[in-house]
């Protein structure tokens, strides 16, 4: 048996509807468990005071916006190269969901920094690349919204995904070299000495697996509604024509 | 160049319109095909054309033996006649304009911008285009729309030399031209609707809804 | 090929193919800008080589809705297709095209708009030197832009919201280069930069602008 045979739909769909009570409980544990640890079981920030709590907000999910594309590439590419339709239709389905935890990062950003920085909003490298983050999302989405016929729109977003995810990496370039920024560095690196305190850390983790989970649910949900609505317009297509 | 045509299956809008379509078309001839509005005539054209990939089946001769013309002439407003004509001979590279020109009845108006022109006149200037693609095949969709009587006629001999020189011809049309032609009902090669007709992905589902 | 390039630019200057609308489109953000930022010759010469690059970038953004939409409508497109030259070869002599009688045109009016928004002298140099290398890179990824919407009935709104974003890293490193050579600092990095993008676009993108273009007509 390969993973393949899940790429065809009915058998996704009947794999699915299995998982997705367990990934939705899981997650749902897992984030409220998390967000109670970390608001309530850690001391607060000795410079930050209790602002830095948002910390389990915001960075899940700006890490979930960048895997969600990262994963709507994935399927585009796994769509172009051996057409399975689940594969397209999943990368639609990720793509508002991506947008919204883009989003999420960006208010939670704002939240965070006008307390520490004294502003809502600066033209930090890291807070600029998100929001063309935000934007490539809104493209993306546009794009499968205007073209009509369900293969040619998963083709066409195929390649403007791929496309689009070689300039959104020299984006994030350009944007770096263009201005050094106020936000502070990676918070979670392995190798770095200057890691969040493990307090911090574990209800970190927690919140993550919430997110990554959360993302599961949402995706497989919404995968599940578009194999329906593509499967409705089929059944309606053949009535017209029968 | 012979043009075979063997158990074609081909789709337009994800649904199979036509299948087991077959035949062969040698040099020298021409076939004409029928079919009822929205049977698949245009869709097959353009498949053969290699506008669109086949859902089944193999087309032997390639793209580049074919001249394609179908219902937009490809004709630039701004641009006269002659400007219009030298365009597409420069682009399959054979540079004479001057008999296609005479041939489709175009001399007097070599000059004029394409906007100027009549309906049938800017017919007549897209059906010139066949002539200087200098390919062998060619794969007409309805061509006379818009033509009058002596342009039809007209045509009409433009096809029999084309034919004469050893050239063919596959033909979408419901006006006789004229012509010594082969003719291909599509009726009978219209697509069931059935499990696998959506593609792999409605095959996937065989005939009860998830 | 160069039948082709050269219909292209014979159709953009021939009456209705608008030629001078992206000019004109230039000269009006440089005239509207100063009287919303206020006459200060200060301001104005710091803002000025970002406000270039942006109007420039606009005023190439302008046209290309009409690149392969007019050629899709009159069915030049399906002829050009079954034509004996390649698409991706289609693809890339058009953005040239499209360069030629935008982007260039561009470059060259860009200094006398430098004067009306007092650029400092030492930016006049690198405000062509990076303009030239940095508006083919444009044209071509609108050329991908107007593949992907081409046969779309409201297309150009859609290839705004699709192209602008493509275009942020040109844009960083053109008015990167204006900038820092109007303050008298090197950059030759962004001009790097800049060049090796507008090579890799039109390397890349003229195959994934063909792969749109038979996509969306089929």
């Amino acid at each position: 048996m390969s993973l393949w045979e899940y790429a065809n739909p009915q058998k996704f769909m009947q794999l699915s509807r299995r998982v997705l009570p367990f990934v939705a409980a899981a997650s749902v544990l897992c984030l409220l468990g998390g967000l109670a640890w970390g608001f309530f079981g850690t001391p607060d920030d000795y410079k930050q005071g209790s602002t830095v709590k948002i910390i389990y907000l915001h960075v899940p999910a700006a890490m979930m916006a960048i895997n969600a594309w990262v994963m709507m590439l994935a399927a585009s590419l796994v769509w172009l190269i051996r057409r399975h339709h689940v594969s397209a239709l999943a990368a639609k389905a990720a793509a508002p969901v991506g947008l919204t935890f883009t989003l999420i990062a960006l208010a939670t950003g704002a939240l965070w920094g006008q307390p520490m920085w004294g502003t809502w909003w600066a033209w930090d490298p890291r807070l600029t690349s998100f929001l063309i983050l935000a934007l490539f999302y809104l493209g993306y989405m546009a794009l499968w919204q205007a073209v009509d016929d369900p293969d040619t729109a998963a083709d066409l977003t195929g390649v403007l995904c791929i496309v689009g995810s070689v300039f959104a990496l020299l984006s994030r370039y350009a944007v770096n070299f263009w201005n050094q920024g106020l936000h502070q560095g990676a918070s979670l690196s392995l190798d770095k000495e200057e890691n969040v305190a493990d307090v911090f850390w574990f209800p970190l983790l927690v919140c993550i697996a919430g997110f990554v989970l959360l993302f599961l649910t949402l995706v497989l949900l919404r995968t599940r509604t578009e194999i329906r609505s593509r499967r409705l317009n089929a059944l309606l297509a053949r009535e017209r024509m029968g | 160049m012979d043009l075979h045509v063997t158990d074609l299956a081909v789709a337009r809008g994800g649904l199979t319109v036509l299948e087991g379509v077959g035949f062969s078309l040698l040099p020298g001839r021409a076939l004409v095909l029928r079919g009822p509005n929205g049977i698949g005539k245009t869709t097959l054209l353009r498949t053969i054309a290699g506008l669109q990939p086949a859902v089944a089946g193999s087309i032997s001769a390639g793209a580049e033996a074919i001249a394609y013309a179908a219902h937009a002439d490809g004709l630039k407003a701004t641009l006269t006649v002659t400007e219009n004509l030298a365009f597409w001979a420069a682009i399959y590279g054979t540079d004479q304009v001057g008999p296609a020109l005479e041939q489709m009845n175009l001399v007097e108006l070599r000059d004029r911008q394409a906007a100027n022109l009549s309906a049938g006149q800017k017919r007549r200037l897209g059906l010139a285009r066949l002539l200087v693609t200098g390919r062998p095949v060619w794969v007409l969709d309805e061509p006379t729309v818009s033509l009058d009587l002596a342009s039809v006629a007209l045509f009409g001999d433009v096809m029999r030399g084309h034919l004469a020189r050893g050239g063919s011809a596959l033909i979408a049309t419901h006006i006789d031209l004229g012509l010594e032609a082969d003719v291909l009902e599509l009726g009978p090669y219209r697509a069931q609707i059935g499990a696998g007709n959506g593609g792999a992905f409605d095959a996937a589902f065989g005939e009860d809804f998830a | 090929m160069i039948a082709l390039l050269i219909r292209d630019m014979r159709l953009a200057m021939r009456a209705g193919g608008g030629f001078g609308l992206g000019l004109a489109f230039f000269l009006l953000v440089a005239v509207l800008v100063p009287l919303g930022v206020g006459p200060e010759s200060a301001t104005l010469a710091k803002i000025a080589p970002g406000i270039l690059w942006v109007g420039a970038l606009l005023a190439c953004l302008l046209s290309l809705d009409r690149l392969f939409a007019l050629d899709f409508e009159d069915g030049s497109l399906d002829l050009l297709v079954t034509a004996p030259i390649p698409l991706e070869g289609v693809v890339a002599i058009k953005a040239l095209a499209h360069w030629a009688v935008t982007g260039l045109p561009l470059t060259l009016v860009a200094p006398v708009l430098g004067i009306l928004l007092n650029l400092p002298d030492a930016g006049f140099y690198w405000l062509v030197v990076s303009l030239l290398l940095g508006t083919p890179a444009l044209s071509m990824i609108g050329a991908f832009g107007a593949a992907l919407t081409v046969g779309l009935k409201r297309g150009g709104l859609l290839l705004s919201l699709l192209v602008l974003p493509l275009y942020v890293p040109t844009l960083i490193f053109g008015a990167e280069v204006v900038k820092r050579g109007a303050e008298g600092m090197a950059t030759s990095t962004p001009l790097a930069l800049l060049a090796a993008i507008t090579a890799g676009a039109s390397a890349l993108l003229p195959f994934a602008a063909a792969a749109a273009i038979r996509i969306n007509l089929r």
